[in-house]
């Protein structure tokens, strides 16, 4: 016990016997109950809850500072970040509204709009000259785009086309926009495959 | 009012869209790294990882990576979060929603039993395909009597199959000391008074009494009509050893595979073990006939389950075109062999000392101990 003395706990939250997924979701509601900075010591039996802890603060930005076994019991200590340091939901920052890919495309500007919907969406409605690769395929067929190109995302409501963003920022691609809030704003004209 | 309603699907009814080739959608809930290590896969498979810890807010960054229909299976590693996301998915209003009733773990453990042949003298050769994880396992019937080769730690599986066919377990054999799971063979010899054979050169630190298997040893299976000829094919461990069963079929074990050869390393000796695998696969298994049917103790590639999930191939197939077997330089051959090899399967340590009898694993912790991957060939990935 004498390692645990030296870790300064605000809260200790009792997830002995439980199974995935509720050490995760307690320790998601007791994070929010403490302040920015302080420290809550989860105890878990499930051995699993060490990878999903640490995934867990990874995509939230709380801070997974290590895990302590003793006799079974896994004793996980996050450090609530502050909300500024703490991820806000990933938003990609380069945006542009309907109105302004409307008028880029008006004025000519060589402009890829990639539409990130599934086939079926793209299929009956989508912006003239829109390239479809849909998001779940864009890991894979990113290189069917030019990685200088300027290219502008587009989706239903600027959701998946932002994780697109995300995922063309991540393999290289220097110039892309998330059109927003997509086809739901879309006034300009448009095409149809069938 | 509607009840938005999620069910259960058991891994034996997921082998069953692999092995029929029919769609399956599949939202693997379980973190990156375990998702990347293992998952379920099949022709007709499509699968997606977004861990649960990212969808307790809410489950719209999944449902848009849905297509809009057909039937959605989420799995995770023992249930629980594949029921909590599988419910949230279902009050969205989404149908067909179904979650991997005992996770991972139970696909891991799930055994199809995939009848091989009806042997010359009367009896039958069955293949036990552990989807999941890609060991295979073998049962010879014949005349109410059975024998088991590399049997799996799910031992129950062949207690009940055996006593189906109305038939009794008198030997389980082992082609040798298995690194990427953990033998059933003891286990199952103990508890229903069978035999168990394992080769001597490969269990000089067991803790247990065993029948030792030797070169040209003959195993008869109900009386005297089908024999199991043992055939001493060192390389993989320098125990390894194949057997010929009705004159016909080729147990190779971990040394030659469908589509790729065993590995010599797993006990930390390859540069000693390459001579002998190289000498078994291009002199011993040359002097054999072509017209035998290789079958394997592991397939790597859900593409190598052909006819009902089977995995087999004739040798002299092999012979054409199993990359490891032609090889035709010695130095490329040991290169291949000993360098670049496939991570090593998970736990692989533990699983040898359990299996010697040196230590003695929960059932809890040998579950724990063979999830992943197989990766006892030199091809796998």
């Amino acid at each position: 016990m004498s390692n645990q003395s030296q870790i300064q706990v605000d809260l200790t939250l009792d997830c002995k016997g439980l199974a995935c997924p509720m050490p995760i979701v307690k320790t998601k509601k007791a994070i929010e109950t403490v302040q920015s900075g302080q420290v809550v010591e989860v105890q878990a039996t499930d051995k699993g809850s060490l990878a999903d802890m640490q995934g867990w603060a990874r995509t939230t930005g709380h801070q997974y500072l290590g895990t302590i076994e003793e006799n079974g019991v896994l004793k996980h200590f996050i450090r609530k970040s502050s909300s500024d340091e703490a991820k806000p939901e990933v938003k990609f920052s380069v945006t542009m509204t309907t109105e302004e890919l409307q008028a880029k495309l008006d004025g000519g500007e060589a402009i890829v709009v990639l539409d990130v919907r599934e086939p079926a969406e793209y299929a009956f409605q989508h912006v003239k000259g829109a390239v479809s690769i849909p998001f779940g395929e864009l890991e894979s067929r990113a290189g069917e785009l030019s990685s200088d190109a300027s290219i502008a995302v587009i989706c239903r409501t600027g959701t998946r086309s932002d994780l697109a963003c995300q995922l063309l920022q991540e393999k290289g691609f220097a110039n892309v926009a998330n059109v927003l809030p997509g086809m739901t704003g879309w006034n300009g004209p448009t095409s149809k495959l069938i | 009012m509607t009840t938005n309603a999620y069910n259960p699907m058991t891994a034996k009814e997921v082998t069953r869209f692999i092995l029929d080739k029919k769609p399956l959608f599949i939202l693997d809930v379980r973190n990156e790294t375990d998702y990347a290590d293992w998952r379920i896969e099949g022709e007709t498979v499509q699968s997606i990882n977004i861990p649960y810890f990212d969808l307790l807010e809410g489950v719209e960054a999944a449902i848009e990576r849905m297509p809009a229909e057909g039937q959605v299976l989420v799995v995770c590693a023992k249930e629980g979060s594949s029921k909590f996301v599988a419910e949230q998915l279902a009050e969205t209003g989404r149908t067909d929603v179904f979650y991997l009733e005992g996770g991972m773990k139970a696909w891991s453990e799930y055994l199809e039993p995939v009848k091989v042949a009806d042997l010359q003298g009367g009896g039958e050769l069955y293949q036990f395909v552990r989807i999941g994880k890609g060991c295979l396992s073998y049962m010879v019937l014949s005349d109410g009597e059975a024998a088991t080769i590399d049997t799996l730690r799910i031992t129950d599986v062949f207690e009940q199959f055996a006593a189906e066919k109305k038939a009794e377990i008198k030997h389980t054999i082992d082609t040798h000391l298995h690194a990427d799971h953990i033998s059933g063979g003891r286990q199952l010899a103990e508890k229903v008074g069978a035999t168990y054979w394992l080769p001597p050169k490969d269990a000089g630190e067991v803790t247990f009494e065993y029948a030792a298997l030797n070169d040209a040893n003959e195993i008869t299976v109900g009386g005297t009509k089908i024999k199991i000829q043992a055939l001493y094919s060192p390389g993989h461990t320098i125990g390894s050893t194949s057997f010929i069963v009705d004159d016909r079929y080729l147990l190779s074990g971990d040394i030659l595979f469908v589509e790729s050869i065993g590995r010599p390393d797993l006990a930390g000796l390859a540069e000693d073990w390459v001579g002998d695998l190289r000498n078994t696969l291009y002199s011993r298994y040359k002097e054999l006939s072509e017209e035998l049917i290789v079958l394997p103790a592991h397939f790597g590639k859900i593409t190598e389950l052909g006819e009902g999930g089977k995995v087999s191939a004739r040798l002299g197939d092999l012979f054409a075109h199993n990359p490891g077997l032609n090889i035709h330089d010695e130095d490329e051959f040991r290169r291949t062999v000993t360098e670049n090899l496939p991570q090593h399967p998970n736990s692989y340590q533990q699983i040898r000392q359990t299996n010697m009898g040196k230590i003695a694993p929960t059932a809890d912790e040998q579950r724990e101990m063979e999830i992943g991957p197989n990766r006892c060939a030199v091809h796998d990935k």
